[in-house]
């Protein structure tokens, strides 16, 4: 029996992971320097991991309220207020998801109607383009460009925007680009979203890892916080990635609708998991330093090398990745990947697996060791340097 | 904090010429560094640190508590500089509360620690009491784990 026949149109139609292809090949091999990683090196700060011990050992196996714990939610408000500047009734404005994933993906399903338009901006992360096309949306993806160090412009939002655009999606920092926005572009931004009247999803996963600055939330600027869903997690800051543990902050009318498909699909996020989270955002802010001070040094030493090597590389404001240009090898960014892989056996991911605007590009993450950023680096000079003798 | 003592720091086991590209320096320059952060008593060595149980070197270790007379002019400092002197003393710190000093000391076997702490140790004029504790087993050493965990963690190859 042929079951494909069985499987509904628009998931038939979502185009496989670029992601995925390339970890087929890159799991194949042997001895890999991998920066093709999207999480965190570091393990969880064991004090986080301890309060996840102890809540089961004190018997926290049970559900939780739909929104979450109220602890949490009462914790996110006092570390939003303070970090974010913009303050959350933790009585019906924030909810707990598995994940920002999660959280992001019920944005798209309470608020999409068929044919409703989202803008978004590319290259981006990989989950962006299909969590529109599943909820029947259609996706108006805005080009970021590395002339502006991947920040996103007005110019090119209203480049882009079309009658019937009712979401815009932001991740600032953004995977895979580094990219970032100041508080003079982000105002720029929300300016442009009262004027087409646009309900902001922010996905701000990344931002304690801002380096240079200060990060400006879209749902500070005043006249924003009633259009905007902030979107936040434990992932990357708390090196948290394996528990799944995200939160939604927004208008009391939207995370009320959230909550209503989150209650049907997933009831509510891993109790164990939400109480690691309390002791993360209660206790986590020296750890989480820590860990965001040896990226810093660690970004700035590879982009260096990159720039050094010929593979022209800005500056990532934030998050912990590099996205250099790899053109100049006469390579296109998936045989560069390729060849690089199988003559060095290091792994970037090709840009394209963001977004076709990636072209040109590769990730790659420095949430590695120093010896495995020496190295790796030290591998793709001697491969770019052997493509320029061919 | 100078870039050189943060990433000796962080940088855990790279060597020179891995320090020099990091910090952008020669590796003659990286030397040079280091030799005056000797110089200067900022860095007092660099040591491995070793799982002893493995390598079954039969080595005694123990725990010091010690009492002694503060002394006027000098406080405590004559008589600790007096005990860390002597090679057994692998460390040993001024506290407060109950004892004055506490002396990290290792030996060859449990007799050898018993000498130096009866013969040597207590004899000092100005030392009033110790309490020895032998050290049974040892589960963090400059804070790496004994039983540690595998060098990188078990991160997916290529992940979004």
């Amino acid at each position: 029996m042929d079951s494909s026949r069985y499987i509904a149109k628009h998931v038939v139609n979502l185009p496989k992971s670029g992601i995925r292809d390339f970890f087929e090949i890159v799991s194949k091999m042997k001895d890999v320097i991998s920066l093709g990683i999207g999480e965190p090196d570091f393990d969880t700060p064991w004090h986080i991991r301890e309060a996840g011990i102890y809540a089961l050992e004190k018997g926290k196996t049970h559900y939780t309220s739909n929104l979450g714990l109220v602890e949490l939610r009462r914790a996110i408000n006092k570390y939003v207020e303070k970090n974010y500047s913009v303050s959350y009734r933790p009585e019906d404005e924030v909810i707990i998801t598995v994940g920002v994933s999660e959280a992001l993906d019920l944005a798209c399903r309470a608020l999409i109607n068929p044919g409703d338009k989202v803008m978004f901006h590319q290259p981006c992360y990989v989950s962006y383009h299909p969590s529109i096309t599943l909820t029947h949306g259609i996706a108006v993806p805005v080009p970021t460009f590395a002339k502006d160090n991947f920040a996103l412009t007005v110019e090119a939002l209203r480049a882009a925007w079309q009658p019937g655009c009712k979401l815009l999606m932001l991740n600032l920092p953004c995977n895979p680009t580094g990219g970032t926005c100041d508080r003079a572009q982000v105002e720029a931004i929300a300016k442009f979203a009262v004027e087409k009247d646009l309900i902001v999803l922010s996905d701000e996963i990344y931002s304690e890892l801002t380096f240079e600055g200060v990060h400006t939330s879209i749902a500070s600027i005043p006249g924003m916080k009633e259009r905007t869903i902030f979107l936040h997690g434990f992932s990357k800051a708390f090196a948290m990635t394996g528990w799944r543990i995200g939160y939604a902050c927004g208008p009391a009318g939207l995370i009320e609708a959230m909550m209503k498909v989150h209650q049907y699909s997933m009831l509510c996020a891993s109790i164990i998991s939400q109480e690691a989270a309390i002791e993360a955002l209660l206790r986590g802010e020296d750890a989480m330093k820590k860990m965001r001070d040896q990226y810093h040094r660690r970004r700035d030493f590879i982009v260096r090398r990159f720039n050094e090597i010929g593979l022209k590389c800005h500056l990532p404001r934030g998050s912990f990745y590099a996205f250099p240009d790899v053109s100049v090898t006469g390579l296109n960014e998936k045989d560069f990947a390729v060849s690089l892989l199988q003559a060095e056996k290091v792994a970037m991911v090709p840009g394209t697996a963001f977004g076709a605007n990636g072209a040109g590009f590769c990730r790659a993450c420095f949430a590695t060791s120093y010896e495995q950023l020496i190295e790796a680096s030290n591998r793709i000079e001697r491969h770019v340097q052997s493509s320029a003798k061919k | 904090m100078k870039p050189i003592v943060k990433l000796l720091l962080e940088g855990g086991s790279l060597n020179t010429a891995q320090m020099a590209q990091v910090l952008k320096l020669s590796e003659a320059e990286v030397n040079r560094q280091l030799d005056e952060l000797k110089k200067e008593g900022v860095l007092l060595g660099v040591r491995p640190v070793l799982n002893l149980s493995q390598e079954d070197s039969g080595l005694v270790r123990a725990v010091i508590e010690v009492r002694i007379t503060p002394e006027r002019g000098g406080g405590y400092n004559r008589l600790a500089e007096r005990i860390s002197r002597f090679d057994e003393v692998e460390s040993c710190y001024l506290m407060s509360g109950g004892y004055d000093l506490l002396v990290f000391v290792n030996g060859a076997s449990l007799q050898r620690v018993a000498a130096f702490v009866s013969e040597k140790l207590s004899t000092i004029e100005g030392v009033l009491s110790t309490a020895t504790h032998f050290m049974l087993r040892s589960y963090k050493e400059n804070s790496f784990l004994i039983e540690g965990k595998a060098a990188e963690n078990e991160r997916l190859k290529v992940s979004p």
